[in-house]
Parts: C-alpha cells; structure tokens; sequence
C-alpha cells in the first residue's frame, strides 16, 4: 500500500470482473455488461422449460407423438389431439411454467430484501396467511374455487402487510422479519388446525389438498391470471434487481452509493407480494419453489449476489419438471405438484449445499 | 436557522435532533465540516460519532434541523447527485457471498453508472487507481470471503475512493488495520486531502492519530459537540479526562510536535 495515488494512474489498468465481460459500443459512449455464465445458464434452464413442456403435452393415458405436438399446438391435425393439446395439457403445462416463474421471482426478491436464504413467501408468513384464507372460505363459508383464491390472496397480502408492519422499526431488518414471519405462520397454523378439527371430513379433504398445491385441470383462465400479474410486475422487478443487488451490501452503503433503499424497499415487497398472490391463487402454496429456485440459480450463475431473471427462469423450469412427474409417477393416480417439489428442490438444493461444503472444506 | 458562523462550508448542519425512533442522541447540534479540512471526530463509544456521520451523509433523517450540502438540504438532491459529491465508509458492511474484490469495488462506481453506461474504460481506470491506492491490486481476482479483516478493510475502502467524491465521510476507516497500515491508510487520506484538495471527515479511535493528521478536530461526549478546532489548541489533559473519564498527560509528540496523550498510570498512582 505504499504506492500512493500519483505514483501510477496514467496507464489505465485493466480490471477482470469475475462475472461480467464489458461490451462497449460506439466508441465507448455506450457499455453494458454481459454475463456469459449467467446467459448460459439462463438459455439452458429455458430449453429445459420448453422441452418439458413439449413433453408434458405429449405424454398421458392418450399419447401424442412428440412431431404432431406443434401442430396440435397451433389448431391441425386430430381432433382429439387437438382437444387434448390445447383444451386440456398445454393451459395446465404453461400454469406450471407462469407460476413457477412468478414463485422463483418473487422468493429471490423476499430472499434479498430479508438477506436470508430463507426469507421466502413460505416463511415470511405469506404463505400461511393465504393457506388460512383459504382453508377458511372453504371450511367456514363452503366457497366455490373463485372465492377461494380470492380469500386466499386477501389473507396472504394482509398477512403480509402485519408481518411488515410488526417487523418494521425505522426501516425493515432481514431477522426481524424471518423471525416474526415464523412466529405470525405459527398463530395461524393454529387457526387452521382448529378449522379443520371443526370440519367434516370431505371439506378437510379438500383443504388439505388446497393446502399442498396442485395444477390438476387448470385452464386458460388460469394461465391468463398468472401471465397478467408476470408481465406487469417482472419488468418492475426484473428494473429494481440493480438496486437489490446493491442493498445486499448493507444499508448504510448502498444509500452511500445513492440507492433510494426505502422506495425500493417498500415497491419491491408489495409487487413480490401480489405476484406470489396471483400464483398461490391459481395453484395453491406450491412450496419449496419460492425457497429453492433463488438458490439454485445463484449457486448455478456463481453470481455473488441476488440473479432474478434466472430464479424466476429456474421456477418455471422446476416446476414444470416436478408437474410432468406429479403426472406420469404414479399414473393414472396424480399426485399434487407441491409434494414433488419439495422432494425434487429440496434434495436438489441439500446436494448442493453439500457439494459447497465440501468444496469449501476441500 | 443558517445564521450559524460557518453555514457557509459545502457540509454542515444545524438544530439537528438525532434519533433512532424514541431514542435521541443529539439535540440542536450545530457542525460545519471547514471546505477542504481533514476533518476527525473522536469520542467515547456510543456517543453518536455514527449516528453524525450518517446525519452528514444523508442515510438518517435528522427528526430536526438540516444539513445542507453545497448550500441546499441533501434531502433534496437526487440520491446519486449526493452520492457523485459525498462518500461513505459505515462501521460495518456486508459483502456478499462469493463476490469478487475487483467486483465489489466496481460496486463504487454505481453513482456514476446508468443504463447505458454499465462499464466504461473511464470506470475501469479508476476503480484500477483505487486498487491501486488502497494496496489491494494484489488481491482483485481473490474472494472478499476469504480476505483477512484488515484486506477487508482496504477493499471497501477502495469502493469508497472508486466514487470519486471530494467529499469522504469515513467511519472508523483503521478498523482491523496493523499499525503500519493504519499509518498507510491515514497517510492515504492525508494524501487524499493534501494533493487532491478532497475534504474529509474520519472518526477515529486513537487520540494520537487525531492529533497527528487532523486539521480540524471534533471532540464529542453524550451526542453533543463539547470542543472543536486546531487540535493544538483544542487536546488538554482536563478536556481528555473530562470527555473519556481517563486521566493522561499530554506531551509533545517528538516526530510531529502534535499533543500526544499518554494515559497515567493508575496501577502506579494507586499503590
Ligand atoms: N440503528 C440503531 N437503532 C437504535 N439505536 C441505535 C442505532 N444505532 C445506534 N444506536 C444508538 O445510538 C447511540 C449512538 O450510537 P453511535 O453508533 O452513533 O455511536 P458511536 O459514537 O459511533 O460509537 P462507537 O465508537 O462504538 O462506534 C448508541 O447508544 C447506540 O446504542
Ligand atoms: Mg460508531
């Protein structure tokens, strides 16, 4: 460090970023950056996404012939693969896709904002506040599949608000909300567990299934919902990622840096939150998503920090994945999606967690 | 409210209440940081060193009074303006996991970036420069998580100086650091003040230090300033015991002829 400033400057050194290559345009005036790993990995994740989808249309107690797939898509060929295709596999095979994305975006985000691998919608209490509105439009009104979801995304946004509010104290701290998210899900659990000793048998039934999150006979109204709320708040999202980043660094810093961390704060969290709402509308709380994916797209780009775009690419495609098995595994019975990726992300994130360990130990 | 003597500098505040929620730590405090001083704040532990620093640097909303940079309230300017004029090193900060030295030092250049202006050669120049000046050149393709906490230290320093703000705010910027490198890094500043005119304000633990490389010196006790000044008129034996609760002899420093604090010793006195 004995070399101070004047002794060397003039020849203009050259920095390596660890994640980035620099692309500079007309002479410099204009610059981006390009993540050669990330965009790698980003490309792969979608391939995987459209291929299972692809599959998931072809695969089923009626087979369709992976070539007369596109057609049946687009309207040609059989009528009864186009029934198929698009009245039943396609809507169903692209909610796995909207709402895996919308899950993986938003837990990246909840993820970032608590600095806390666990600060997904799960735990933050979002989750259960919806499962509870839910499971009480069931239980105590006999609500139809509309009022449901409704009373889902209701109770999860209010649950989320209360968290907020009870974990702020002159801006909101990452522990803070984990722990009073776990203890807020905790209350609730407790409501819904006497809820359903209340209940009779078939009502619970449903519930319980609710409750574990299914794509079983979802249609284009489905697809639509989860789209709307995708192309609206994922740009906004996908814009603050910057910022978030940079919040990762502490709030003290990144304010030095001249990040607007209250705005973000506040903006991030309410779009996170409805979309997490508009996905647990339409297929109920699909764990394990929210949690893994962020993870397992960080762990995949090494990126060093929060990557959103590739969470939410890595949600569609592990949920699309662990639908086509909730399909096919057991056929004809299906399981419920949920139960499948909780096995699937979660052993895929302990494997990686494990590999990391011993990496490090190595 | 900007009747005070030196409302005229490109920081100061005035009528500033400081607080986190109920908590007040400073009541109708009056700072100006003189334009192109070297500027140190020390005091005991708690006494609201931070809570100035971050009052100064727009990252507390004073509850009263206002800090005015260049002549207007800093609330006012657009986040990135304030941080294109005004650095901060906070106490603490968080890298995160597996990023990069030369990434995280980048990170600095954020107010000076925008959508079309990712990473330029001009970026590129200076964050090499602060490298370079922090003595971390050496460690750029090296993880932040498995750098010692003095290195540490240097690379989010080096952050700060890739602002390229001729104001700095540093708190506590010898945290971590072995006496040699605390000599650097204050040398470094001095530098920084000397020969590129930038002004800066560190708050600083060690007395002898202060007196050393400060041109302006701000003793606090209790979130209130209790003496301020040329720290050759402003460093007694009774103002030392008065702010730490410590009796000292202050000597001449032989190397710089600053005060030089030398704490009695109370085993001896005691006997
Ligand atoms: N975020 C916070 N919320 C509530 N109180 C705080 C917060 N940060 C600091 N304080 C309180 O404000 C007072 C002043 O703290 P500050 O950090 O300004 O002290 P300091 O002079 O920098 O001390 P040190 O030398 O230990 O760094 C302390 O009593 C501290 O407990
Ligand atoms: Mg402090």
């Amino acid at each position: 460090m004995t070399t101070l400033i004047s002794a060397r400057s003039a020849e203009g050194g050259r920095v390596r970023l660890r994640t980035a290559w620099a692309l500079r345009l007309w002479g410099g005036r204009v610059s981006v950056l390009v993540r050669p790993r990330a965009l790698a990995v980003g490309l792969v994740l979608v391939a995987v996404s459209v291929a299972v989808v692809a599959l998931s249309v072809s695969v089923g107690d009626y087979a369709i012939p992976l070539e007369r797939v596109p057609g049946a898509m687009l309207g040609f060929g059989e009528r009864l693969d186009v029934f198929f295709v698009q009245g039943v596999r396609l809507p169903r095979a692209l909610t796995a896709v909207a709402v895996g994305a919308s899950l993986g975006l938003a837990g990246a985000v909840f993820q970032s904002l608590s600095r806390n691998a666990l600060g997904s919608p799960d735990i933050i209490g979002f989750t259960s506040g919806a499962a509870t509105g839910a499971v009480a439009a069931i239980l105590v009104f006999g609500a139809g599949r509309t009022v449901v979801s409704l009373g889902a995304i209701g109770a999860g946004l209010a649950t989320a608000a209360l968290v907020y509010l009870l974990a702020m104290k002159g801006g909101v701290q990452g522990y803070r909300l984990v722990l009073v998210g776990i203890g807020v899900s905790a209350v609730l659990g407790a409501v819904r567990d006497y809820l359903m000793t209340r209940a009779d048998l078939t009502d619970a039934m449903g519930a319980q299934i609710w409750m574990i999150g299914s794509l079983n006979g979802r249609g284009w109204g489905e697809v639509a919902a989860v789209c709307a709320g995708l192309v609206v708040l994922g740009p906004l999202l996908v814009g603050l990622g910057r910022r978030l980043r940079y919040m990762e660094l502490g709030e003290d810093t990144a304010r030095g840096l001249g990040v607007p961390t209250q705005v973000t704060q506040v903006v991030a969290l309410a779009a996170a939150s409805a979309l997490t709402g508009a996905a647990i509308a339409v297929a109920g709380p699909i764990g394990f998503v929210a949690l893994a994916a962020p993870q397992l797209a960080r762990r995949l780009a090494r990126s060093g920090g929060t990557t959103l775009v590739l969470s939410g690419l890595m949600g569609a495609a592990l949920l699309a994945v662990a639908d086509l098995v909730a399909m096919r595994v057991l056929a004809p019975a299906q399981l419920p999606v949920g139960v499948v990726t909780a096995v699937i992300g979660g052993s895929y994130l302990l494997w990686l967690l494990y590999t990391e360990w011993r990496g490090n130990r190595a | 409210m900007t009747t005070s003597a030196h409302a005229s500098t490109r920081l100061n505040g005035s009528g500033l209440t400081l607080a986190y929620e109920q908590r007040v730590i400073s009541q109708d405090l009056a700072v100006a940081i003189p334009d192109n001083s070297f500027t140190v704040i020390v005091g005991p532990n708690a006494c609201g060193k931070s809570t100035l620093l971050r009052a100064l640097s727009r990252t507390l909303k004073p509850s009263q009074g206002q800090v005015l940079l260049d002549g207007q309230v800093i609330g006012s300017y657009p986040a990135k303006e304030v941080a294109r004029r005004l650095g901060l090193l906070p106490q603490t900060s968080i890298a995160p996991d597996g990023i990069g030295v030369a990434d995280l030092v980048a990170r600095g250049r954020y107010p000076h970036q925008g959508f079309l202006r990712q990473w330029s050669s001009r970026d590129e120049e200076v964050v090499a420069e602060a490298m370079e000046a922090t003595g971390v050149a050496a460690l750029a393709e090296r993880s932040v998580d498995e750098l010692s906490g003095g290195q540490r230290q240097r690379v989010w320093l080096a952050m700060v100086l890739a602002q390229q703000t001729p104001l700095l705010l540093l708190d506590e910027p010898t945290t971590y650091l072995d006496i040699a490198h605390q000599m650097d890094m204050l040398d470094l500043c001095a530098q920084l003040h000397s020969e590129r005119g930038h002004t800066l304000v560190a708050v600083l633990h060690d007395l002898n230090h202060a007196c050393r490389y400060a041109t302006h010196l701000i003793v606090m006790k209790d979130g209130a300033v209790v003496a301020e000044g040329d720290p050759a008129s402003v460093v007694t034996a009774e103002l030392v015991e008065y702010v730490f609760g410590l009796p000292v002899r202050v000597i001449d420093d032989p190397e710089t002829h600053t005060p030089m604090i030398v704490p009695v010793d109370r085993r001896r006195a005691g006997r």
